[in-house]
């Protein structure tokens, strides 16, 4: 018995399910049949998918990078500022001086010099990463609301200009946004599976004191993620204000909640070493279809979190007991039940 | 033997290693005190001592895990600069380790393990995974013997026995083959069969013209592989002599007489 798990699952259908990701696409599915049940006008349409599209990719940039994160056994709470100060950045630049392709780069590095800020303060103040980047957040957001006087801005002027259609266009239907996030994930996978970093990372998330005698620079590679974790948020926050052409304080506070429930309904373990990007790209798809089909289906709207909460227990648990049944207590009881009788 | 040497200033009288008055203190606890010492070249060293008398501290000094509080380190007669001195720095100046605690992430595939710290990769940093896990296999089968059922290049090291990281980590040390590899009680988890594998390998050591730190409880298996004995007592180097001019017997005693003196040493605080 004890032999038997070593070897790759015999079971069919035990094998498909350790394929990454496969389960939580299945919930993912399932959560679409049922909205076409329940709000058949609405998703048996392309329309709410093109919106829902267009809507995903921030948070699901964000996610990506926060799955890194969480690998090394980190968090990072600071994103929605970095998000709001980027979309502000780029906002004013286009704004007050006309640029797009270089506020697009101002943008992006300054989350990135965000990112390195929060890399340093979590690693050379010793600070944990929860409590250092909850600080951050507000930090951040205060220096930010300073500067931009607490004013919104408003660019609808850009749609149509190249960087507006090279980000947030539409291929045909499709919006152009979500290609992006794709190809944000395809690079994750590829760093976190198949790069010297995300093997760091993963090895940095399973035991500090053993990442340190195989010889991985435990800082510097902890520094290169929380700036890593900083540009992705600032292309998100891009893309964001390139999709609804404006800017606002309270821009990233939104996906505060979203991004870290997505993380872990896509299956990433919180004790760190061991992360699933294809988890996470369907467990960002799944929190946004569960706003937008309870919305659509007529459920009140304070009704979308307690959706969003039932589903979070049910795929972590799922994920656990994919796994490995007997790390579910509950499983575990009802199986030894079953074997006695 | 000198064909051996991979480093251009080495001559064959130039230890590989040399420590210098080094000390080390964890806040109050004095884990080293005053330690000079020198491993030569093809050389087995059998570094033996009550717990805590500051083996693993030394070893960790050694190779780049902690810093020393006070000394110096010599590399092939270079100085080593305790700063930049990591783990990284003693695999490219080819120093091997077999740690005491486990070196090996729980949750990580043995091929991972295996590799972890220098990949193979691309010149972008990318793995060749397929790569590693063939040299891995290879590992697994021909150096550590696995016949473990179920046991393949994908299991967590979290599945595995005790017996069966410790193959892990030797395997791995094997595998980079450096010229100088340190085993901190290697043979603790494993059953006596596996235990001769390990002392063949010291003995493959010698022969390969390469050096060995051997750290081990057991006096007989010292005894029977090393040429020099290093014994350590609280923190100090209590003796450091050629196998040869001792016999088991008169080392037994010996460490029997450190023991003995060790109480009168605590009453006197
Ligand atoms: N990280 C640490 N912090 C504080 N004290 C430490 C630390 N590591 C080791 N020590 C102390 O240093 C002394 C030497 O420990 P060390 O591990 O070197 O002993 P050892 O000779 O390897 O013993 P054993 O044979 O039991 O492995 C012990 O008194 C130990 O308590
Ligand atoms: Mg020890």
């Amino acid at each position: 018995m004890a032999h038997a798990d070593k070897s790759a699952p015999s079971n069919p259908v035990a094998a498909f399910f350790k394929i990454e990701g496969t389960a939580i696409a299945l919930v993912f599915a399932l959560l679409v049949i049922l909205f076409m049940l329940t709000a058949p006008r609405a998703f048996l349409g392309y329309r709410v998918y093109m919106s829902f599209m267009a809507n995903v990719p921030p948070p699901m940039i964000i996610a990506l990078g926060l799955t890194l994160v969480v690998v090394a056994g980190e968090m990072d709470l600071s994103f929605p500022s970095v998000v709001a100060f980027a979309s502000y950045v780029f906002c004013i630049l286009y704004q007050d001086y006309n640029w797009t392709w270089l506020a697009l780069i101002a943008a992006l590095a300054t989350g990135t010099v965000m990112g390195f800020i929060n890399g340093l303060v979590v690693t050379k103040l010793g600070i944990p990463s929860l409590i250092a980047t909850l600080a951050m957040l507000f930090l951040w957001g205060g220096l930010l609301t300073v500067i931009s006087n607490g004013a919104s801005l408003a660019i609808p002027q850009i749609v149509g200009d190249p960087i507006q259609v090279v980000f947030a266009g539409r291929l045909g239907p499709l919006p152009v946004q979500f290609f992006w996030a794709l190809g944000v994930a395809v690079l994750v996978w590829m760093i976190l599976n198949r790069h010297r970093f995300g093997e760091s990372l993963l090895f940095i998330g399973d035991s500090l004191k053993v990442a340190k005698v195989v010889g991985i620079p435990i800082e510097r590679e902890k520094i290169k993620l929380f700036t890593l974790m900083g540009l992705l948020s600032a292309f998100a926050g891009v893309l964001l204000t390139l999709e609804t052409t404006t800017y606002f304080a309270q821009a990233g506070m939104g996906y505060l909640l979203i991004v870290v429930a997505a993380v872990f309904i896509g299956g990433t373990s919180i004790f760190g070493g061991s992360g699933k990007i294809v988890g996470t790209v369907f467990g960002s798809l799944i929190v946004a279809i569960i706003e937008a089909g309870l919305v659509a289906s007529g459920v009140a709207g304070f009704w979308t979190r307690f959706y969003i909460g039932l589903v979070f227990i049910v795929s972590v648990t799922m994920n656990a007991a994919i796994e490995d049944p007997d790390k579910v207590p509950l499983l575990k009881d009802l199986r030894a039940r079953v074997k006695r009788y | 033997m000198s064909s051996q040497a991979t480093s251009n200033q080495a001559t064959p009288s130039t230890p590989i290693v040399r420590l210098e008055n080094v000390g080390k203190q964890y806040g109050k606890v004095v884990s080293l005190k005053n330690v000079t010492l020198e491993i030569g070249s093809n050389e087995i060293v059998g570094l033996i001592g009550d717990n805590g008398a500051g083996k693993s501290t030394l070893i960790k000094v050694l190779t780049g895990v902690e810093p020393p509080s006070s000394g110096t380190l010599y590399v092939r007669g270079q100085k080593i600069d305790a700063a930049s001195y990591t783990v990284k720095e003693a695999h490219k100046l080819r120093i091997e380790t077999v740690y005491q605690d486990s070196s090996l992430g729980e949750k990580q595939p043995l091929w991972r393990n295996f590799f972890v710290g220098r990949p193979l990769t691309n010149r972008l940093g990318f793995i060749d995974v397929k790569a590693e896990k063939r040299v891995a296999d290879q590992i697994m089968r021909s150096t550590i013997g696995f016949r473990g059922v179920g046991i393949s290049v994908d299991t967590p090291v979290s599945r595995l026995s005790g017996g069966e990281r410790q193959g892990v980590a030797i395997g791995r040390a094997m595998h980079f083959d450096s010229d100088l590899i340190v085993l901190d009680e290697p043979t603790v988890a494993l059953a006596l069969k596996e235990v001769q594998k390990v002392l063949d390998f010291i003995r493959s050591i010698k022969a390969g013209g390469r050096s060995c730190i051997y750290i081990e409880h057991n006096i007989h298996h010292v005894h029977e592989v090393c040429d020099r004995l290093v014994v350590m007592d609280r923190g100090e180097v209590a003796l450091d002599a050629p196998t040869s001019s001792m016999t088991y017997i008169e080392l037994t005693d010996f460490l029997m007489s450190l023991h003995s003196r060790r109480p009168a040493a605590g009453a006197s605080h």
